[in-house]
């Protein structure tokens, strides 16, 4: 797997509640810190890399986060289309974006939004921006969708140029597919808890991206993995004391101590699941006792995935 | 409240369980349909998208888009037997769900065919807004239709969205106007004006951005699903008559962290503006927490070391996790008590703690159920 900052699109994908948008924040600052200029997208209306930052720029506005060259954007449809109607047929095109009969068309069309965002997510990653004014920027790191409706949107923009055949959907579909399937380009990053479920789903996204892009997932990131505290010797010991103490603090503490070395031991079996699965060593990421995932705990986070880059 | 969960569903015909991505919808789902049979009823649950182990271990991997009946044999030697009882289990396939809806909604053969074979339906039928949310609710009006089960369980799609066929009659209204603007494109159309020059100039327009083929494909699959827009409406209506029924329960399942109980605290809302009721919520994974625990923090190295006999080296590991797992234990309590605090107090909240495994097989299953049929109203204070 060659670095991800070579790359200029990376998708982060995964079951629901993983982690991905954690993933792709901390990225991104690790990206920035390298110095890469860093755009940090999300959909469906999160914000929650400005957030993080206290930020809260309009829905689809590119806005600068901290002093690296770490930035965010919430991807908004609309504005997206606006963008690409401009481009195609400039000031006619605005006019045809405020239509209603227009918009209504563009609504309700099925796959049109999936089309617009991974088309916006790619316009992202161009060294030729359609947004006027707009600068390139050296990574594109995308806050995806949970695995299958992730896989949905990334086949697209080839579903389309096949349904239109010809014609500018058509041309930019397959503009876009290409850039997709382009390992050189484009990384699809998969995050996992050490459970059962997202471990399965994950092993199920190889082969799924296989068919959809003819990509291998450039990278796996664990998330949340326990630390595990005491050894097999020292677990059998605190088991001992358990058996014997009275004080219920005490016990209270044993119970807790043994209650996470249990699951510390059962997500050591899913990594190594996994990590066979993959025939690659997933990266592990600590799982963070702390009220919120503010910018600090996030900076944590990026130290471990500077390696990815 | 004895029962537990079971308490919430008494003269529940149907249950519809929403929530995010990862607080264990599906398990939850599984479980307390179990637990259901074994007092007796015929239940069916339908899930969405269960993992590979699970799916095996409830029979649920088989083709078929109608429920299976789970073998009572797997539960008894979980112990759980289900007596009289009947579980059944089904995963639904959303883009066959949606392709028998047409064909029950199509008029005749012919119709049903064009749009089977409409090239922008073949590509993206699941792409319709909504379509999936949609579907599930409309597998579930079809099995209450057929009045076998005294229970369904309705797993929704992970999402957001999971509430967005509350929208549907509106989103297909979409197409009505797609058909409005069917009726333009063929070149008759009247009321729709861009920059008031007529109609060949949107129709020019529209080629220019989207290329002359796929437009007649769109056309033509706005002109047939619109044509549908009748009996699209009319199942809306009846699903949402369903979904309004006194014998139908709205469940909530999250985990104790930030953003799903935000995600619940939004699905509340969402049930709400939509003028249907919450009849519980169901927090997994919480971490448990002993009383006393903040102020014995600072001596419990020296307790482990005097009281339990541990090296010092021990005693400082297992104080250190269970000082994390106390700052855990009170960060749950917050967000719970919040969550607690906008539902109100005339909603049930059932606190399930965190498991030492993972639910992936019939037994786990049962030891979900255990819990979620023993704990009582877990609202405010301890």
């Amino acid at each position: 797997m060659t670095g991800l900052s070579d790359k200029r699109l990376v998708f982060v994908t995964g079951k629901g509640g993983v982690g991905k948008s954690t993933v792709s924040i901390a990225l991104g600052i690790a990206a920035a810190r390298r110095g890469l200029r860093t755009v940090v997208a999300e959909l469906s209306g999160q914000a929650r890399a400005a957030e993080t930052f206290g930020v809260s720029p309009p829905s689809g506005e590119e806005v600068r986060l901290g002093g690296d060259g770490l930035h965010a954007i919430s991807i908004d449809m609309e504005r997206a289309m606006e963008e690409y109607l401009h481009e195609r047929a400039g000031r006619v095109g605005d006019l045809l974006a405020a239509s209603r009969a227009f918009h209504t068309f563009a609504h309700a069309t099925p796959g049109m939004r999936e089309l617009l965002t991974i088309g916006k997510a790619w316009e992202l990653a161009q060294d030729r921006r359609r947004v006027p004014g707009a600068r390139p920027y050296d990574l594109a790191i995308v806050d995806a969708p949970a695995t299958g409706h992730a896989l949905g949107a990334l086949r697209t923009p080839s579903t389309f140029a096949e349904i239109a055949r010809v014609g500018p959907i058509a041309n930019q579909g397959r503009t876009i597919d290409a850039t997709l399937r382009d390992p050189a380009q484009t990384a699809v990053l998969a995050v996992a808890l050490p459970e059962e479920m997202p471990v399965t789903e994950t092993l199920a996204l190889r082969r799924r991206l296989r068919d959809a892009l003819g990509l291998e997932p450039a990278a796996v990131v664990v998330n949340a993995c326990l630390p595990d505290r005491l050894g097999p010797r020292q677990a059998r010991a605190a088991a001992d004391a358990l058996a014997q103490t009275k004080a219920p603090v005490a016990r209270a503490a044993l119970r807790s101590a043994l209650s996470e070395h249990a699951r510390a031991c059962g997500q050591r079996e899913q990594v190594a699941r996994l990590a066979q699965g993959l025939d690659t060593v997933p990266l592990e990421l600590p799982y963070l006792f702390v009220e919120r995932l503010d910018a600090a705990a996030l900076g944590t986070l990026a130290d471990r995935l500077e390696e990815l880059l | 409240m004895r029962d537990g969960v079971a308490a919430l569903l008494a003269g529940t015909r149907v249950c519809v369980i929403g929530g995010s991505g990862g607080v264990g919808k599906t398990t939850t789902s599984a479980a307390l349909a179990a637990g259901m049979a074994a007092r007796g009823l015929r239940v069916a649950v339908v899930t969405i998208d269960p993992a590979q182990r699970l799916a095996t271990a409830l029979g649920l991997d088989e083709l078929g888009n109608e429920p299976h009946r789970i073998a009572p044999e797997r539960f008894a030697e979980a112990g759980l037997p289900l007596g009289d009882g009947e579980l059944w289990a089904m995963t639904l396939d959303p883009k066959r769900t949606f392709d028998e809806l047409i064909e029950k909604l199509a008029p005749d053969d012919a119709t049903r065919e064009q749009i089977l074979a409409n090239r922008v339906y073949r590509g993206l039928s699941d792409a319709i807004a909504g379509s999936q949310e949609f579907t599930a609710v409309a597998k579930l009006y079809d099995l209450a239709r057929e009045g076998y089960w005294d229970l369904l369980v309705l797993d929704t799609p992970p999402s957001r969205n999971a509430l967005d066929f509350l929208d549907a009659p509106d989103r297909l209204a979409a197409f009505f106007e797609g058909r409005a603007l069917q009726t333009l494109l063929r070149g008759g159309g009247a009321g729709l004006r861009l920059i008031g020059r007529g109609t060949g100039l949107v129709l020019g327009l529209l080629k220019r951005v989207t290329g002359a083929e796929l437009l007649s494909d769109l056309s033509d699959f706005f002109r047939l699903l619109g044509g549908l827009l009748g009996g699209f409406r009319e199942r809306a209506a009846q699903v949402e008559e369903l979904l309004r029924a006194e014998g139908t329960t709205f469940l909530l399942v999250t985990s104790p962290e930030r953003e799903p109980i935000e995600e619940a605290i939004y699905f509340r809302r969402r049930l709400r503006a939509a003028g249907m009721a919450l009849g519980g919520a169901i927090v997994n994974r919480v971490h448990g927490d002993e009383p006393g625990a903040d102020g014995a923090l600072a001596d419990l190295p020296a307790l482990l070391e005097g009281e339990a006999g541990l090296s010092p080296a021990l005693a400082a590991r297992v104080a250190a996790a269970f000082a994390d797992e106390h700052a855990l234990a009170r960060r749950d309590a917050a967000n719970v008590a919040r969550l607690g605090e906008r539902l109100g107090a005339g909603v049930p909240l059932l606190q399930i703690p965190l498991l030492d495994g993972d639910v992936h097989d019939v037994g786990g299953l049962v030891r979900l159920g255990a819990e979620l049929f023993a704990v009582s109203d877990g609202h405010g204070a301890k």
